[in-house]
């Protein structure tokens, strides 16, 4: 019986830690959500009220706030448009090189997939930085276009959304690639030949037997890039230009500068509502579905 | 013969694509000239200055401090949550269990950050802790982000393995606790050096999380780096990338190492 204390205490340590530390924050969120707003410190007012007898003080005016001015909405569509796109490339760039290692025998396979991922471990931060020096004015990049013939001037690569995509797919990347070689890793290659002596060409098994067999990793390896990609703010903050304005900073700047705390708790809790709450639903779901299939 | 070109010219595309910027920073790490850009000559100057600045090295001591710290937590509590998860079947309110343990890895960085802020804010109304934010409340934040990436593996791990293991050994007298330390804490064993690892890695690259969560002495080292290449370009950032872009491939390659996922 002693092991049952000992399950207790293994499954209630980190419940208790995340319960505090993870649930109660992001209801704070909520509740500050909806309080009503005010100068002051903190500059929101309490959502219970006790000087006039017992009353509950709170307002949706943050939501009516954030979703009919179309700079909030038009930055949230504008980060969703930066995720799709980056998501796209990512998957045009990671798809073909995570099936070329899969298929490469076992050996080399590993010391591909580590090269690959390796990148991924050194620092965020200074591979972002890193594209800032290529993409600059007398930058690597110019100088070769220069060199080439291609223009005649320095191009301003640096600043802009293109800029921003560029280092998004390039830090992002190894995210892609890492779900979509574990399910090319475990498919039979031979269907690939039995496809061909059936008769079928490369463009037809490609799209007949190879993408619909690695649909699950495409879609595991997209959700990794697509969602922290709508909330990035590092990457438009050190490569980006006024061009474009995305959720990220919008949310940042809400908090910092306006302090409008309500209204910056607003836009965070529909980010976790519009974004992350369907991926976690579909997750619980598909658990629970694996798990019941397995027994 | 023509797909096997196509194949090598793919893989050597895709590598020369992730290495080249990391390339670039290392190779002007060593240019003399002040101005980044422009090549003057080669010269460890640079790394010089790196060495002798006081913010950047006490940044630096204070990030190891923290991700040190809250790896060793975010291990001790993944793995708790692994076993649970693999081993455990009764947990109440498991889809909950289920959910505190995942929707760290997806929700972006920023509403985790600014969660936790306000979090601590109110925290500080109610009980008067914590007065102001620091190092301390980096600490918390990211032990709670790091917990979810470790739990993942320790939960790949254990169920790789086989149970029957366990049982057997249960059979021949061990009772609960001897299984645990005996047998499944070794056979786990490389799984959780990996796990720390991991947790240690992102700790120490953390910007976001740290910059919501960040209080007097507490300017951990990619809030400094940000703060000087935000607008512009370092050349003593450039001497630090290259260094630490050295010591974390390292410490993924002892990664790869320890987690047997990734052996065939």
């Amino acid at each position: 019986m002693k092991n049952k204390l000992f399950e207790k205490y293994f499954v209630f340590s980190p419940y208790f830690w995340l319960v505090l530390f993870f649930f109660i924050p992001l209801a704070i969120i909520f509740k500050i959500s909806i309080s009503v707003s005010e100068w002051g410190m903190p500059p929101y007012q309490d959502i219970f009220l006790f000087d006039n007898g017992f009353k509950i003080n709170t307002t949706f005016e943050n939501y009516v706030y954030i979703f009919s001015d179309y700079y909030y909405i038009g930055s949230f569509v504008n980060s969703l448009i930066l995720a799709l796109i980056s998501t796209f490339f990512c998957l045009l760039i990671g798809f073909p090189l995570a099936f070329y290692i899969a298929t490469s025998n076992i050996r080399l396979r590993n010391i591909l997939l580590v090269l690959v991922i390796i990148p991924f471990w050194s620092s965020f931060l200074l591979r972002v930085y890193a594209w800032k020096i290529i993409l600059q004015n007398n930058g690597i990049l110019n100088v070769i276009l220069l060199n080439l013939g291609i223009t005649s001037e320095p191009l301003q690569l640096l600043y802009n959304q293109y800029a921003v995509i560029m280092g998004i797919v390039y830090t992002y990347l190894p995210l892609m690639i890492l779900p979509l070689y574990g399910y090319l890793n475990k498919f039979d290659l031979n269907l690939i030949e039995a496809s061909k002596d059936l008769g079928l060409n490369r463009i037809k098994t490609f799209f007949k037997v190879i993408l619909p067999l690695s649909v699950p990793g495409i879609v595991a390896g997209s959700l990794l890039v697509f969602i922290p990609v709508v909330g990035e703010f590092i990457i438009p903050e050190m490569l980006g230009g006024s061009d474009r304005l995305y959720y990220g900073k919008i949310l940042w700047e809400e908090f910092f500068v306006n302090r409008n705390w309500p209204g910056a708790s607003a836009l965070a809790f529909s980010g976790i509502i519009i974004l992350v709450l369907p991926i976690v639903i579909f997750q619980i779901l598909y658990s629970r579905w694996s798990q019941k299939n397995e027994i | 013969m023509k797909s096997s070109l196509i194949k090598s010219a793919v893989i050597f595309l895709g590598l020369f694509f992730l290495y080249f910027p990391i390339l670039v920073l290392i190779f002007y790490s060593f240019n003399e000239n002040k101005r980044v850009m422009v090549w003057k000559g080669f010269s460890l100057r640079w790394y010089n200055e790196l060495f002798n600045n006081e913010q950047i090295i006490e940044s630096f001591i204070i990030s190891i401090k923290i991700a040190a710290l809250s790896a060793t937590f975010a291990t001790i509590l993944g793995v708790m949550i692994g076993y649970s998860l693999v081993r455990i079947r009764k947990i109440p309110f498991k889809s909950f269990y289920i959910f505190l343990s995942s929707t760290p890895l997806v929700l972006p960085e920023l509403i985790l950050g600014l969660s936790m802020l306000l979090f601590f804010i109110s925290l500080n109304n109610v009980i008067g802790f914590p007065s102001s934010r620091g190092q301390l409340t980096i600490f918390i934040s990211h032990v709670t982000f790091c917990i979810a990436f470790v739990a993942i593996i320790i939960q790949a791990r254990l169920t790789d393995f086989n149970k029957n293991i366990e049982e057997a050994a249960m059979d021949l007298g061990y009772n609960y606790s001897r299984v645990l330390y005996k047998i499944t804490l070794p056979i786990i064993l490389p799984s959780i050096i990996a796990g720390w690892l991991l947790a240690f890695t992102i700790s120490l690259d953390d910007l976001v999380v740290a910059s919501f969560t960040t209080g007097p002495g507490a300017n951990t080292l990619p809030i400094v780096v940000f703060s000087k290449v935000r607008l512009g370009l370092s050349p003593e950032v450039n001497a630090l990338s290259a260094i630490l872009m050295f010591a974390l491939i390292i410490i993924g390659l002892f990664y790869f190492y320890f987690n047997k996922k990734f052996k065939h």
